[in-house]
């Protein structure tokens, strides 16, 4: 490859040249080729499907004036955004979902501030490189093989759990926050890990110099410093257990999260199932602008 | 800082502790797939091939298998040409509105799974096209773009401008230089990249439940669609090792590539 020979005689001829010479000279035109094809395909994709999904909330069905057919209403209306407001059981299972969702993210963070600490301050360097594989790798390994296990660990009737510890949450919320815990538990871990890396040896030497002991320098220097950190790993945590349906349906007994209800009204009225699928989207517009503002996305 | 010897031990057997939690579950799935008894109940009893046989025979699993990867491959690479031409975009030019399409880029993998998947269901709907393997494609493409993005906005990020700039003044042209300076640098970051959007693709459910036609049964879907038959579970448990297998493989590969872990967060 360094062998290429420029021809000076050519230098200004040739149509790539000529072309070259404009994408050169032309940096907005670069920018709109590169970013033509992405850009279209988020936006008319995705964007246009998020759009289309707010206006359908916006719909609702009313009983035909015969009342044997339900008629959709098509001029806009907040009356699904009522329904979920006002009827208590959604309430309920929206607040199950969230106090799930902080319990997964609360469970993930204690487990992984550890970990994470003896991984990036601790262990040898090859134990360390070895560690981040070891932690990465589960995350892609089959998300509902890894329910499905949780599943046969679970079961009350001869599980792994009940068999050698004598005791079981069993297939309920306690069973599915476990499950998800587990599943989402190297988000944490691998942000925290980076933020951990990042922070200077000598910021905690410097601390150990001023007096503080181990738990005075962690909660004084390194807490504050990871909270980027912190706050990208429970994105993860957080946005993951509230849009999900499938773990409550496979450990969760008859728990049902949002996702359940969202999935169950989805053929049955669309228009309230994209009403109630608002409220995962809202909770977590509203957490990645404070994320983004604490500098948190750059970690993703 | 000072950390004393007892609570290093602590810290180490704490670690340790939590991988084994990590991984005894996959494991006991592939301890499960060899077992004489037909039911999940610890403890595990004698072994046996016959289940892997079984199932090497069975129609449904393997039509899955094609299905999964014929969708992964697809969407992964139609992910990466997105993903690669964002990451120039947005690496190399400064322009107005930057942070927002970075933003639009990352919510299909932020926003909920089941949100994406109804939200494209519905504008699928509304269009008025019907759902197949298409549809799932264009699904799946849309949340790898941001792990290709990722990977290769990384690259791009370390790689010093000065190389490109030494080429086209040595009289490459952008072409050239993208030929014989950039491409060779990225080449990995580019496998990498594709190789996670492949997993991501291959192991997902919940944007598939949504956006695949009916009757197309991905792997993850045959397993779920089966686990509460017990008359099926030898059977599952051997798909779910292949479906283990099959995605740790491209990560195994992709973390190869990549440096540390810069692909590991990027679902």
């Amino acid at each position: 490859m360094a062998t290429t020979t420029i021809d000076p005689v050519n230098e200004r001829g040739g149509f790539r040249r000529r072309i070259s010479r404009v994408l050169y000279q032309r940096p907005r035109l670069r920018l709109a080729l590169l970013l033509g094809g992405p850009l279209t395909w988020l936006v008319v994709a995705y964007l246009g499907s998020l759009v289309a999904l707010l206006v359908t909330s916006l719909y609702h069905y009313q009983d035909d004036p015969t009342g044997l057919v339900q008629r959709l209403v098509t001029s806009p209306s907040a009356t699904n955004y009522q329904r979920v407001l006002n009827t208590d059981v959604y309430r309920t299972v929206a607040f199950r979902t969230i106090g799930a969702a902080l319990s997964v993210t609360v469970i993930d963070l204690l487990i992984a501030l550890p970990v994470a600490f003896y991984m990036a301050k601790l262990a040898r360097p090859w134990v360390r490189r070895a560690l981040v594989v070891a932690v990465t790798m589960p995350l892609w390994a089959g998300y509902l093989v890894k329910g499905y296990a949780w599943r046969a660990m679970l079961d009350p009737a001869g599980g792994v759990l009940h068999e050698v510890f004598g005791h079981s949450p069993g297939f309920g919320v306690s069973g599915t926050v476990v499950t998800l815990s587990y599943l989402w538990l190297p988000y944490m871990v691998i942000p925290i890990y980076a933020g951990l890396e990042r922070l200077p040896n000598s910021l905690l030497e410097a601390s150990t110099d001023l007096g503080a002991k181990a738990g005075r320098t962690f909660v004084r220097i390194v807490l504050p410093q990871l909270r980027p950190s912190i706050v990208a790993g429970s994105i993860f945590t957080f946005a993951l257990t509230l849009g999900d349906f499938y773990m409550a349906q496979i450990v969760g007994g008859t728990t049902q999260f949002i996702g359940n209800v969202v999935y169950r009204e989805f053929s049955a009225n669309l228009p309230f199932a994209a009403a109630y699928a608002t409220l995962p989207i809202l909770i977590m517009v509203v957490y990645l602008a404070g994320a983004r503002s604490s500098g948190a996305l750059e970690e993703l | 800082m000072y950390v004393s010897r007892a609570a290093r031990y602590l810290l180490a057997g704490f670690t340790a502790l939590v991988l084994v939690v990590l991984y005894f579950p996959i494991l006991y799935i592939a301890r499960l797939s060899i077992n004489k008894a037909r039911s999940y109940a610890w403890p595990p009893q004698g072994f046996t091939l016959e289940w892997w046989r079984a199932a090497a025979h069975a129609s449904g699993p393997r039509d899955a298998l094609f299905r999964s990867l014929e969708t992964a491959l697809l969407a992964s690479a139609i992910a990466l040409v997105l993903g690669t031409l964002a990451s120039f975009a947005l690496t190399r030019h400064h322009f107005f509105g930057r942070n927002a399409v970075s933003f639009i880029a990352v919510l299909p993998i932020a926003l909920p799974g089941i949100v994406t998947g109804i939200a494209l269901n519905s504008g699928y709907h509304r269009v008025g096209i019907n759902l197949s393997l298409f549809t799932l494609v264009v699904a799946h493409a849309t949340f790898c773009i941001v792990i290709v993005y990722n990977n290769v906005a990384a690259r791009l990020r370390r790689l010093s401008p000065s190389l490109e700039e030494a080429s086209a003044d040595l009289g490459a042209d952008v072409f050239q230089t993208f030929g014989y300076i950039t491409f060779p640098l990225m080449r990995s970051a580019l496998l990498a990249g594709a190789l996670l959007a492949f997993a991501l693709s291959f192991d997902e459910i919940v944007v598939t439940t949504f956006t695949a036609g009916a009757g197309f049964e991905t792997l993850p879907l045959w397993i779920f669609n089966n686990m509460f038959r017990p008359n099926n579970l030898p059977l599952v448990n051997v798909v779910a090792t292949v479906v283990v297998v099959l995605s740790i493989i491209p990560v195994y590969l992709a973390q190869r590539l990549s440096d540390g872990a810069a692909g590991a967060s990027g679902r």
